[in-house]
């Protein structure tokens, strides 16, 4: 249980900075080459800006990032064992091909203003840009391997690769790789609004800040309607794939042919059943996951209790994300609708400054979604968390757990303190 | 065949890794006795600023190749060591925050924590790697279950601390060459002054640890086997040697090639050692995870082959450009950090 615990913390952590890095890096990449192209010193002081934010969230997406790949061996090792032969050469894969390329230019990047020409400077970033999405594109289809095992063998014990194409084809994961490509661009580009909101609310640099915020806003209104559409897509493939998640997502505990979905109920998990439902769309459900009114879903009571994900887990945080997946296009949407006088709006301007950390909430729910509700197995079919953890005393998980958990509360605090900092300051002032 | 190949690629990927973070981690760990102000502190910061996130992927490829080339191996290495681990992350973590972040705070306490932070996270991940592979060399206590029999405190017997303190040395070392190698003046001159003094004791200790050896672990049978190996040793002892003269003609990028090449030797000594067994058990021979028990499918195997192949010499070359462009001397303009 510690070490669930300590994976979920430690993942969540990680996972606060990815979103950003992925999509703030293409961002900065594309201010700098039309710095490149133009010429003109307002683009350049945009890259110097949000490429300082977007460096103070790198690093402790690398820090933490090394703390995840050891977790595999250090608290479940056995799973590291059963599954090394698929998941483990994906971590390798990733780290040959994506995680040299980030480190090492980024690290040019930051240093090189004076000693790289402004075209090879600029191709640092888009090479760390697309390194960083090379980086995702190898994780995701580790973890769409475990929600949706395919070309493997069962063989001296253990899964053994099969069919390595099928693998880095594996449908599951190019969805869920897509939902979250999309929802890292909704993350760097309110992160961008944000920032950009307060210094518009305090007249601070406005030209810049106002430029800022319409890259953002034209970038948040194409993904998160992109997310949202992809994502209806993609919670069919788990009712095809993960008929036990979907029922868990939707709190369905009865196998229905028409199954109604509820605008508000309260699940209810010892008695297996709902205590409150209302507002019913008939045949919502079915028609949402199966594109048919009548489609049979079936419901949690179709597996044993030991198989049933925890529901009200799982439920809240889908109905989180869905409900911040539809609360963020509407947002961008007003903004697109105001955005001729977009500096005088001060309560729009007040709001996307505290929407902030909607998109991480909408993210982390996402991956909640994804992985209580694969529970109990961790390889969906194969192997049971319960099974994977390390045969290790609690008594060293419980120490590293407080010591993680404090290091990282420390850290998250000083993070936010830098980033508040610099994102305050404001830009360098203009070149005389 | 494929397993042979793989356990020397992976031999190989840590003592890269051994000498490229090498050289920061040891500049990180003796910054106190080489930095008298501000200036030098910001100039040891920039010297190790635009590498050391590139170096410490080489641990996340280790670390990574172990998992996917020898899952048994990686599963009871980094659960049997697992509050070793622990410490080497947390460290590492603290030390990257404090290279990144000291640069953007201002106030002297906030500078001088992070700088401590630096000195602790850079000192630690030596000594524990050395524990570590020391205990590795060895044979560590697992059953035939692959569960380790012991905590952390049976790491540290004599061999291991010997271990640790050899590493601790030979990155200290590594570390000078490197700031010696991007400096002039006062404070090269005392990077090299820090080297002169180390060398004695490393060379002491180094004998010591070869002496240790001998008693302690089997790493010696597969060369008596094959006399031809012996002439391996040949190269640290050589480089070892050469170090101290080539750092008493100031020639910096040439003494620290040397140390590097002492460091990835001494590492390959200890794999060539070990081979076939990745991790011999004290327990029982028989209890050993070695390449033949250990190892991925054939398939996985030759995938991930063909991977490195066309992967690690982009690697390298790009890593070596890198090296190339920004490892000059540094100058008061260079002064970012």
């Amino acid at each position: 249980m510690l070490s669930r615990l300590q994976f979920a913390m430690a993942t969540m952590f990680h996972f606060i900075f990815v979103p950003l890095t992925l999509g703030l890096s293409v961002l900065v990449a594309v201010m700098e080459t039309t710095y490149v192209l133009t010429k003109k010193d307002i683009y350049l002081r945009m890259t110097k800006f949000w490429g300082k934010l977007f460096v103070i969230n790198f690093v402790l997406g690398i820090v933490t990032g090394i703390t995840l790949e050891f977790q595999f061996g250090t608290n479940w090792s056995r799973y590291s064992e059963y599954v090394g032969d698929i998941f483990g050469s994906l971590l390798a894969i990733e780290a040959t091909v994506a995680f040299f390329m980030e480190s090492t230019f980024l690290a040019a990047w930051i240093f090189g203003w004076k000693k790289l020409s402004p075209k090879m400077h600029a191709a640092c970033i888009w090479i760390v840009a697309i390194a960083s999405n090379i980086s995702a594109i190898w994780i995701i289809l580790a973890n769409g391997w475990m929600q949706n095992p395919v070309g493997y063998v069962i063989r001296n014990g253990r899964a053994e690769l099969d069919n390595f194409l099928e693998v880095i084809s594996n449908p599951f994961a190019w969805g869920q790789l897509f939902h979250n490509g999309f929802a890292a661009f909704v993350v760097a580009s309110f992160f961008i609004m944000g920032i950009s909101a307060y210094h518009l609310l305090r007249k601070n640099e406005v030209e810049f800040f106002t430029k800022s915020f319409q890259m953002g806003m034209i970038t948040a209104l194409i993904f998160s309607c992109a997310v949202a559409v992809q994502g209806h897509g993609h919670a069919q493939m788990v009712a095809a794939k993960q008929p036990q998640k979907l029922a868990a997502m939707e709190a369905l505990w009865e196998t229905s042919d028409s199954a109604p979905m509820y605008l508000f109920l309260i699940p209810d998990e010892e008695k297996a059943e709902n205590s409150i439902e209302l507002m019913g769309i008939p045949g919502g459900l079915s028609f949402l996951a199966f594109n048919s009114f009548d489609a049979p879903v079936k419901g949690l009571k179709e597996w044993p209790k030991e198989d049933r994900p925890p529901v009200t887990v799982t439920f809240l945080a889908f109905r989180i994300m869905v409900g911040l997946g539809t609360l963020l296009p509407l947002l961008c949407i007003w903004g697109w609708l105001k955005r001729k006088n977009l500096t005088e709006n001060k309560l729009y301007l007040r709001i996307m400054l505290y929407a902030i950390p909607l998109p991480y909430i909408a993210v982390w729910a996402g991956w909640a979604v994804a992985e209580v509700g694969r529970q109990p197995w961790i390889v969906y079919g194969i192997m049971k968390t319960s099974d994977a953890v390390s045969p290790i005393a609690t008594s060293q998980v419980a120490f590293s757990f407080i010591a993680l958990t404090t290091l990282y509360t420390l850290l998250g605090g000083v993070e936010i303190f830098l980033l508040a900092k610099f994102a305050r300051k404001g830009p360098q002032p203009e070149k005389a | 065949m494929l397993e042979s190949i793989w356990f020397l690629l992976w031999g190989l990927l840590w003592a890269i890794y051994f000498m490229l973070d090498g050289y920061d981690l040891g500049l990180g760990s003796v910054m106190p006795f080489l930095a008298k102000n501000e200036k030098d502190r910001k100039i040891i910061y920039n010297s190790m600023g635009p590498f050391w996130d590139g170096n410490e992927v080489w641990l996340i490829t280790a670390g990574g190749v172990t998992f996917a080339a020898f899952p048994k191996a990686y599963a009871v290495m980094f659960s049997g060591l697992y509050t070793a681990l622990m410490l080497l992350l947390i460290a590492l973590i603290i030390r990257g925050v404090s290279i990144e972040f000291r640069s953007l705070v201002e106030s002297d306490w906030a500078r001088k924590f992070w700088d401590g932070a630096m000195v602790v996270g850079s000192f630690l991940p030596g000594l524990l790697l050395g524990v570590a592979f020391a205990n590795i060399f060895m044979g560590i206590p697992i059953d035939a279950e692959g569960v380790f029999q012991g905590g952390l405190l049976t790491l540290l017997n004599p061999y291991g601390l010997a271990g640790g303190v050899l590493f601790v040395l030979l990155f200290a070392q590594h570390g000078c060459l490197w700031l010696a190698v991007r400096t002039t003046g006062d404070i090269n001159e005392r990077a090299g002054n820090l080297a002169t003094v180390i060398w004695p004791i490393l060379v002491a200790v180094y004998v010591a640890f070869l002496v240790l050896t001998s008693i302690y672990t089997k790493l010696l049978s597969n060369f008596l086997m094959y006399p031809a190996l012996l002439l391996f040793l040949l190269i640290p002892i050589f480089s070892i040697v050469k170090v101290r003269t080539l750092i008493s003609d100031r020639k910096w990028w040439k003494a620290w090639a040397c140390s590097a090449t002492l460091i990835v030797s001494t590492t390959l000594f200890g794999v060539i050692g070990l081979y076939p067994a990745l991790l011999p058990s004290s327990i029982n021979p028989a209890y050993s995870v070695t390449i033949y028990n250990g190892s991925s499918s054939q398939m996985t195997l030759k995938i991930m082959l063909t991977v490195a192949l066309i992967m690690v010499p982009i690697i390298i070359a790009y890593q070596f450009w890198m090296h190339k462009v920004f490892a000059t001397k540094i100058t008061d303009e260079d002064l970012g950090y």
